[in-house]
């Protein structure tokens, strides 16, 4: 019923009380942010803790919501901020995020990896294993651009980088992509040709 | 004309030193200029290399669209939904940062700085006139009173007129500071 209601309009009505329609956008938008997290997190468990946590903490600070940009920009930010703090917890040097550590990790993810062991061996499940190889970056940008409908412009907002920089960064994260591809999905991407 | 064919070359020299795969991204994005997608269209059309990659990447890109977003569990939004009935949404920042406070904050330090540049000006003996200059003399640290400080003529200072307009033009800004402040208090204790 409330899934023709434009998100400002939806915010529009939380402000002023309705406080269950909060839910649409939670429908609407659960699978863009889980996917995000957890391309910071190793876990579902961890990513879906850290994903409620994103919610209730933009359902809090929704009055700080302007419109000047998409919702889901906005939402980006909530996502960035409580992933970080998340990984502070687990007392992950996060100064940056391409650090060593996470270089690391990835190296664990990559050699713990075994094409083999998925279980559903469809495009989804290729290209959705192929992204968690990459770093938290390359994966967050591959997301936000093909899968959050954000722009370069948008995605440059979000990163406080330029257009050009996000575009240059777009172009390596989906050249390594292909990388891991060819490096562990090598038959399957034969059959798709 | 020839500084327009030198950047024709040199903007023709640096799209083929760009690297190929930026070049038929960029294609694939459809963010080049109409003249740069005739350029691509042709290489791909009649270059076998440029034909192969380009495949390539248009593969990448068709599996990153049809790609689909991880779902989490099925009792996500009901968590969700427990979870911010115990929450109240939070005043936006705008409202309780004041400008009109910071503003006033700002224009009190401006004025102490002001103030205190007239002051150490107004100490300063200037030269007269005829004198070039090289021999304006700047004022030494007796001059302005710190080598005196225990020294310092109080009444002397204070008695000024510019002293005593300063210090009224603290006064007012306090004041004023102030009646915000309590306007605020009250809005506050009227719309809880």
């Amino acid at each position: 019923m409330h899934t023709e209601l434009t998100d400002t309009e939806i915010i529009k009505r939380i402000l002023q009380g309705d406080q269950a329609i909060f839910a649409t956008l939670v429908q609407r938008y659960q699978q863009y942010v889980f996917t995000l997290v957890l391309r910071f997190t190793d876990s579902r468990e961890d990513a879906e803790e850290v994903s409620q946590d994103v919610f209730v903490k933009a359902y809090r600070s929704l009055a700080d919501f302007r419109g000047d940009a998409k919702f889901s920009t906005w939402l980006y930010t909530v996502v960035r901020t409580s992933c970080i703090t998340f990984l502070r917890k687990k007392r992950l040097d996060t100064t940056s995020i391409d650090n060593e550590r996470t270089a690391l990790q990835l190296e664990n993810r990559e050699s713990g990896f075994n094409a083999n062991t998925i279980e559903q061996k469809s495009r989804h499940a290729m290209v959705n294993q192929a992204i968690r190889l990459l770093s938290p970056d390359d994966s967050q940008l591959i997301t936000l651009f093909y899968k959050g409908e954000q722009s370069l412009e948008e995605i440059g907002k979000i990163m406080r980088l330029e257009p050009n920089t996000v575009k240059v960064k777009l172009h390596r994260a989906r050249n390594r992509l292909r990388e891991k591809l060819e490096k562990h999905f090598s038959h399957e991407l034969k059959d798709l040709s | 004309m020839s500084s327009k064919i030198y950047l024709n070359f040199h903007y023709t020299t640096m799209n083929t030193q760009q690297p190929m795969e930026d070049r038929l991204w960029n294609y694939i994005d459809g963010g080049c200029s109409p003249a740069e997608k005739s350029a691509i269209e042709t290489l791909i059309a009649t270059n076998r290399e440029w034909q192969e990659k380009y495949r390539e990447l248009l593969n990448i890109h068709q599996l990153l669209n049809a790609s689909e977003l991880e779902a989490p569990s099925m009792r996500f939004t009901k968590n969700v939904m427990e979870e911010i009935s115990r929450y109240q949404i939070a005043p936006a920042t705008r409202s309780y940062i004041n400008k009109n406070v910071i503003r006033g904050i700002g224009a009190f330090f401006l004025t102490m700085i002001l103030g205190l540049l007239a002051f150490v000006f107004s100490q300063i003996k200037w030269s007269s006139g005829s004198q070039s200059s090289k021999s304006i003399k700047l004022p030494s640290v007796n001059d302005i009173g710190l080598g005196q400080l225990n020294k310092i003529d109080y009444s002397k200072t204070f008695n000024s007129t510019w002293v005593i307009g300063f210090m009224l033009i603290l006064v007012v800004m306090s004041w004023m500071l102030l009646d915000m402040y309590l306007q605020q208090k009250k809005r506050g204790t009227t719309n809880p």
